[in-house]
């Protein structure tokens, strides 16, 4: 079972991965937000079912102790998929404010009707 | 007095969920169900004149159960297929640099600002699309990384969203 684990573990790797070269490949601040939310929350998912599967089984073979650790890593897992977006709004909102423009943008609405 | 009371109960169940196997009254001891009922009276006092600016009687509905096995339904359905696909967008785009952004505006028609919320927190983690500011009316300004035309329909941006976060929420 631990398979599992390491399979879950894998994945989640991959996608953080991919938000961390993301950073490096986009133009501008909006952009990178996207590889910033999206892979950053299904990669710690991933990472988080990963503790949760470990946990359970650990668990079930007669731990007691693991089970606030599977309830706890549940808990972080909804917070994070409740923060993380909305701290990129905050983000991505605070950036347009301060007057970043989106590079290569073919519209911005935004702009034209704040201006 | 109905502000305190959501923020008490709400933060007494996540202290709950926090500590529980602790002891044996149910799943608690008795020390840290007085812990708990004491730092939940204590951080509802003081949030509570935060908690009751938002606060009205449509609040109250999303006691009703229906609500939340729609939402589970979301959740784990469209949600994380959604979620899902938007990682492999992501993963596409980073590995070709293929990009066509843009900030669209979408009439939302919501009545209310949880399903704003839901709605902007849906969008910024499904394919292409991340919600940069709120307009009047309860719009929102999008920022999407592939636009495929310059004044494109609220489907065409949040697929079935809209129709889920009213569902949800209304």
């Amino acid at each position: 079972m631990s398979g599992v684990v390491y399979a879950l573990l894998g994945i989640g790797l991959f996608f953080q991965f991919m938000g961390a070269i993301a950073l490096h490949r986009f133009p501008d601040v909006y952009t990178r937000m996207h590889g910033a939310t999206k892979c950053t929350t299904f990669g710690s998912m991933f990472i988080y079912a990963g503790v949760i599967v470990y946990s359970a089984l650990r668990w079930m073979s007669g731990d007691a102790a693991y089970m606030s650790m599977a309830l706890h890593t549940f808990l972080v897992m909804v917070m994070i998929m409740v923060t993380n977006p909305t701290g990129a709004h905050a983000i991505a909102r605070a950036a347009h404010r301060s007057g970043v423009k989106p590079v290569n943008a073919v519209v911005d609405m935004l702009k034209e009707e704040s201006s | 007095m109905a502000a305190f009371t959501v923020a008490f109960v709400f933060s007494l169940v996540l202290y709950l969920i926090l500590t529980a196997g602790s002891g044996s009254i149910f799943l608690w001891s008795s020390s840290e169900l007085a812990a708990g009922i004491v730092l939940s009276a204590l951080s509802a006092a003081l949030t509570s004149r935060l908690t009751g600016r938002h606060l009205s009687f449509h609040s109250f509905t999303f006691l009703n159960p229906m609500r939340w096995i729609i939402f589970a339904a979301y959740a784990f359905g469209p949600f994380l297929w959604n979620l899902t696909k938007a990682n492999l967008d992501v993963a596409y785009r980073v590995i070709t640099g293929r990009i066509n952004p843009g900030i669209v505006k979408i009439e939302t028609g919501l009545k209310n600002d949880g399903g704003l919320a839901l709605l902007a927190n849906s969008i910024t983690l499904t394919p292409g699309t991340l919600s940069v500011d709120t307009g009047p009316g309860r719009s929102l300004y999008v920022h999407c990384i592939n636009l495929k035309n310059r004044k494109p329909e609220p489907e065409e941006v949040c697929g079935s969203f809209i129709k889920w976060a009213r569902r949800i929420t209304e």
